[in-house]
């Protein structure tokens, strides 16, 4: 063996080594952040967490059932108003337009989810808590609903534009008009994949904290309407991580391990959906 | 069908058919009739003035090598080729006399039924793939008889009335052409267009396909586009054969395979190209 060649050999022991060490890093970032959450916050999950509302301030225990139930509205509300939007602009997107104003639309959708949640918090407050003078359950969910409508708009219009023509050609030739085509033949053709990406959306926005801060800010107690500031799991983490109080700094890492077995839960969902196969077969 | 109450079309046959069959032709009614068609896709032209006519009850078969424009002409006669935004039809299209442009597409199609290259049932149940087109037509008629009456006429219902709400993919290629079959003839056509339909089968489900469409005749009108020549040849009473978006030759195909006027004709049945 020549100096040379063992040269290359060793790169490329080099090269695998690095590549193998940076997959197990990545994984394992996961792995520790899932650890410390419960090594910190594991022990302050127990039924008061989901049941009692928070302790006053100096007090121990004491729950987050408020920003739970917050949460589960504000993702409702926000798949109320950003899911139909995305999903009938991702039909337009993938059924009816040209591919100018297609081109246009998809790369004004990329734009906006590129958009900083931030920058979509202030638009929200401007828009929906400015005029009102108060923060509401329905400007944050208006700011989240704003982050789902490019991605369900895109995946709905990627999963629409993978049905095979020859399905919308058989029920065109059956005298089906094109939205008859559309709404019995590629949809249901499609939906596992559209479901799929709504999940991936809502788990998506579910997390975000910067666009509540000044939406629907947060509460100590049930919100008392739609109309009114909401607690909610990411604010409430906010919130409770830079309080001065050890047992405040327990709850929020209980709160984020929520949270992260949310997300995690929804992924795994998605990915159910998903693996039990696409409707229609590769031909 | 009365047969006898259709008008009889005098069909503009090309040169170079014989006398005898020419007035062969001419003596029957004539289901629809294709006039000065010229196609485009784009600035492409693909079809070049063709002058044809479907006849009554019985199968017209379009032959001709790859890109010949036989597709294309069939995808004509149901307005498919709208579903392609760049393309652009000239000429005259007439369903029992009456100019198919200037019909609603949607009743058009269901007068006019189609059956594709590849099996293309939708996602559904094969009962509900059957009742597709009654239900999307609004029809009054009771869903499991006709979805019934389809699948024999298309010789499938013994082999799946006991699963009739298993899903169409379950079935073989063979079945999902002859499901596809059913599906456009359960709205009752009167012109069923067939692009290729055992392309993508195997002999026997191919030979099973053939021996339906000889049945169907008696049920609708056919025009079947093929490559295969023996095909044609078995399962049509007229045939035309048509080279880079011209027709060369239109006859009865009993004359056209066996004394074809146009040496061009002859060298593709023949086998010297294509």
């Amino acid at each position: 063996m020549n100096a040379r060649l063992r040269w290359r050999k060793f790169v490329s022991g080099f090269m695998l080594t690095m590549t193998g060490v940076c997959t197990a890093v990545s994984v394992a970032v996961l792995f520790f952040i899932l650890g410390y959450l419960v090594y910190h916050g594991g022990a302050s999950i127990n039924w008061n967490f989901f049941t009692k509302l928070p302790a006053p301030v100096g007090e121990t225990g004491g729950g987050m059932a408020n920003a739970i139930v917050g949460s589960a509205k504000l993702l409702l509300l926000a798949s109320l108003f950003g899911v139909p939007i995305g999903f009938l602009g991702g039909i337009y997107l993938a059924e009816f337009s040209g591919s100018s104003v297609g081109f246009v639309v998809r790369y004004a959708a990329d734009l906006l989810n590129g958009v900083p949640s931030i920058v979509i918090g202030i638009f929200a407050y401007a828009l929906m808590v400015l005029p009102f003078k108060h923060y509401s359950t329905f400007a944050g969910a208006f700011a989240l609903g704003l982050m789902m409508i490019p991605i369900t708009l895109r995946s709905t219009e990627e999963f629409l534009h993978s049905v095979p023509r020859a399905l919308r050609e058989g029920s065109m030739a059956l005298g089906a008009s094109k939205w008859r085509t559309i709404a019995s033949v590629v949809v249901p053709a499609a939906y596992r994949g559209i479901i799929t990406a709504i999940l991936l959306a809502l788990a998506r926005v579910a997390g975000e904290t910067a666009p509540l801060l000044f939406t629907a800010l947060s509460n100590r107690y049930w919100s008392s309407g739609w109309n009114q500031p909401t607690a909610s799991l990411p604010v409430m983490i906010f919130t409770y991580a830079i309080a001065p109080y050890d047992d405040w700094h327990r709850q929020a890492w209980a709160a984020g391990l929520v949270l992260l077995g949310l997300i995690l839960v929804v992924n795994i969902l998605a990915r159910a959906i998903l693996a039990r196969g696409s409707a229609v077969p590769r031909s | 069908m009365h047969a006898s109450a259709r008008p009889v079309v005098s069909v503009n046959i090309p040169t170079g058919v014989s006398a005898m069959s020419r007035e062969a032709a001419a003596a029957l009614p004539m289901r629809m009739t294709i006039s000065k068609v010229n196609f485009y896709y784009g600035s492409k032209q693909t079809l070049f003035d063709v002058n044809m006519a479907i006849a009554n009850n019985k199968v017209t078969a379009l032959i001709g090598p790859s890109g010949c424009g036989k597709s294309t002409l069939l995808r004509t006669f149901n307005r498919m080729h709208e579903t392609v935004r760049s393309s652009r039809l000239e000429g005259e299209i007439l369903l029992d006399g009456q100019n198919i442009m200037a019909q609603d597409v949607t009743q058009l199609r269901r007068r006019v039924g189609m059956v594709f290259q590849r099996p293309n049932p939708f996602p559904k149940s094969i009962f509900d793939n059957v009742a597709y087109g009654l239900k999307i037509n609004g029809s009054k008629l009771p869903l499991a008889e006709a979805v019934e009456k389809s699948l024999r006429h298309a010789a499938l219902w013994d082999e799946v009335k006991d699963h009739l709400h298993k899903s169409a993919y379950e079935l073989s290629g063979g079945q999902q052409q002859r499901l596809c079959i059913a599906r456009a003839l359960a709205v009752e056509p009167e012109v069923l267009l067939l692009d290729e339909p055992c392309s993508a089968l195997d002999p026997i489900s191919t030979a099973k396909i053939e021996e339906l469409l000889v049945q169907l005749k008696d049920l609708c009108t056919i025009a079947i586009v093929t490559h295969n020549m023996q095909q044609a040849a078995r399962v049509s009473d007229f045939t035309a054969f048509l080279l880079v978006g011209q027709l060369i030759e239109f006859n009865a195909t009993p004359h056209l395979f066996t004394t074809p006027s146009d040496p061009r004709t002859e060298a593709y049945i023949t086998g010297r190209f294509g």
